[in-house]
């Protein structure tokens, strides 16, 4: 494995990290400290400034009109991305673009043109509607909501919850099972105009993000045609399966990111700040904790990079990409964490961005499959199919 | 989802009674017509009781709830009040209803 970045990655990241430092910093001085939207202006001047640098829709494929930037750069730089102080959730507030729902670059040609073209000139919002009430760990036995066909179109009942976005979408992909098989056999992705009548976004679901909500959504007889079936009717959960393996990685990027903007801080501020007439870094307290930051945040970065080293090579990154995730999100809290002890009663206050870290870090043990989940797939993958 | 708290009169003794703490508020006239949906951030220098004090004009009451969520909370407010009017509050600009969702 490369363990040294090559010259244009190192450009690429100095680029962006002078683009967080000289651009966003200071904007944030003046927002909200819960905010996750830019003044209009803002974002558009910031937008510009991305397309010019040539690294708008990082995520989209070259042969869609993204940068050709492979896995491993694509790491480095979101973790430059998200070391602000609504990094974690809005790295760099969205102006570098979004890759959409990957999941659509595998539509056929007709969903393309009704759905990923439009989202890829901004016409069009989706968004990924996987979890139930009945659970979000298992989503190929949790998936209550059922579609039942109907001549050419498909009837859908059910709900789902935490879903991101639903409620300024115009699309979304939705899971329903859609044969007995309790299993992952039986699930199948359908696109969902959000104006089908039988739709509903039932109610805002607050959580620790005080900026951003989920939602919660309700089926009832919501008629979708076949048309609409992304890849093939029971063979659903592959592509929810895809996406979440796929997203492990820039999701523990982004821990790493606000976990190295974390530490930077306690480290100054330690420096700085005196306790008995000398100042807290030359506390053998303050030192340890400051040492395991350092530990934490170098164990994330390179289990991070290996899984997407492999996923550009083309090789299975699934338990790679599980142990990056819980060694991140896990690893990142305790940064947090540690940071906060460190800064003392200022890590408390609005008044740094530790605060806000410290209660969405927390999300990200949960999110994207829990710390368990990741620790389950590790062993089925070592253990073998033996273990279900 | 909605705010049930009780309406009180927009005068300054009721004012004074507020904490300065993070959350949001309606105004409404006479009638209970809401007007304004608002917040009181975190870079609010009084918090509620400090928002409260820059009223608007034909304003007559308010009510309020304590909440650190203040940012999601003042947009679900705003999109149930789309929900049940068809349009936003009068006084809220364009900024404050940009891109919200709508409930169903």
């Amino acid at each position: 494995m490369q363990l040294e970045m090559t010259e244009e990655q190192t450009l690429i990241v100095a680029m962006v990290r002078r683009f967080v430092r000289e651009e966003i910093l200071p904007l944030e001085l003046n927002l909200d400290p819960d905010t996750d939207i830019l003044d209009p202006d803002d974002e558009a001047r910031l937008t510009g400034l991305v397309k010019e640098m040539g690294f708008y829709g990082m995520g989209i494929p070259p042969e869609y009109g993204g940068p050709d930037m492979d896995m491993v750069t694509r790491t480095l730089v979101a973790i430059e991305m998200s070391q602000h102080r609504a990094g974690l959730y809005a790295p760099c507030y969205g102006v570098f673009g979004g890759a959409s729902l990957a999941q659509l670059f595998e539509a056929n040609d007709d969903q393309k043109d009704r759905y990923l073209y439009p989202t890829l000139r901004g016409e069009k919002r989706g968004f990924f509607g996987l979890t139930e009430p009945s659970g979000g760990s298992d989503p190929a036995r949790a998936i209550q909501t059922k579609a039942v066909q109907d001549g050419d179109d498909w009837v859908i009942n059910g709900g789902k919850i935490f879903i991101s976005g639903a409620d300024r979408a115009d699309y979304g992909l939705v899971f329903a099972r859609t044969s007995e098989d309790k299993g992952r056999g039986g699930v199948t992705c359908f696109i969902v105009d959000t104006n089908t009548p039988g739709f509903h976004v039932r109610r805002i679901v607050h959580t620790l993000r005080s900026a951003h909500y989920a939602t919660e959504l309700q089926f009832d007889d919501m008629r979708v045609p076949a048309a609409n079936i992304l890849g093939e009717v029971n063979k659903g959960f592959a592509i929810a399966n895809d996406r979440l393996s796929r997203q492990r990685i820039p999701y523990s990027a982004g821990c790493i990111g606000v976990a190295v903007k974390a530490h930077e801080l306690a480290l100054e501020y330690s420096k700085v700040r005196e306790t008995f007439g000398a100042p807290l870094s030359s506390r053998q307290s303050i030192q340890w904790m400051l040492v395991d930051n350092e530990i934490d945040i170098q164990q994330a970065r390179w289990a991070t990079l290996e899984a997407a080293s492999l996923a550009d090579r083309g090789e299975p990154f699934r338990k790679q990409a599980a142990m990056a995730k819980l060694i991140a999100s896990e690893g990142a809290s305790r940064v947090v964490d540690r940071s906060m002890q460190i800064h003392g009663g200022y890590g408390v206050t609005k008044d740094f961005p530790v605060e806000r870290w410290y209660r969405e870090m927390r999300i990200r043990r949960i999110g994207e499959g829990p710390s368990e989940v990741q620790s389950h797939i590790t062993a089925r993958d070592i253990l073998g199919a033996s273990l279900r | 989802m909605r705010l049930n708290k009780p309406w009180l009169p927009l005068e300054d003794s009721q004012i004074e009674r507020i904490g300065a703490q993070l959350g949001v508020y309606e105004l409404a006239d006479d009638l209970g017509t809401v007007l304004y949906i608002g917040a009181a951030d975190a870079r609010s220098l009084f918090g509620l009781r400090g928002e409260l004090e820059h009223r608007i004009g034909s304003a007559a009451r308010f009510r309020v709830e304590v909440n650190t969520a203040y940012r999601t909370r003042q947009r679900e407010l705003l999109m149930v009040h789309f929900a049940d009017h068809g349009r936003y509050p009068e006084f809220n600009t364009e900024q404050e209803t940009r891109g919200l969702g709508r409930l169903s």
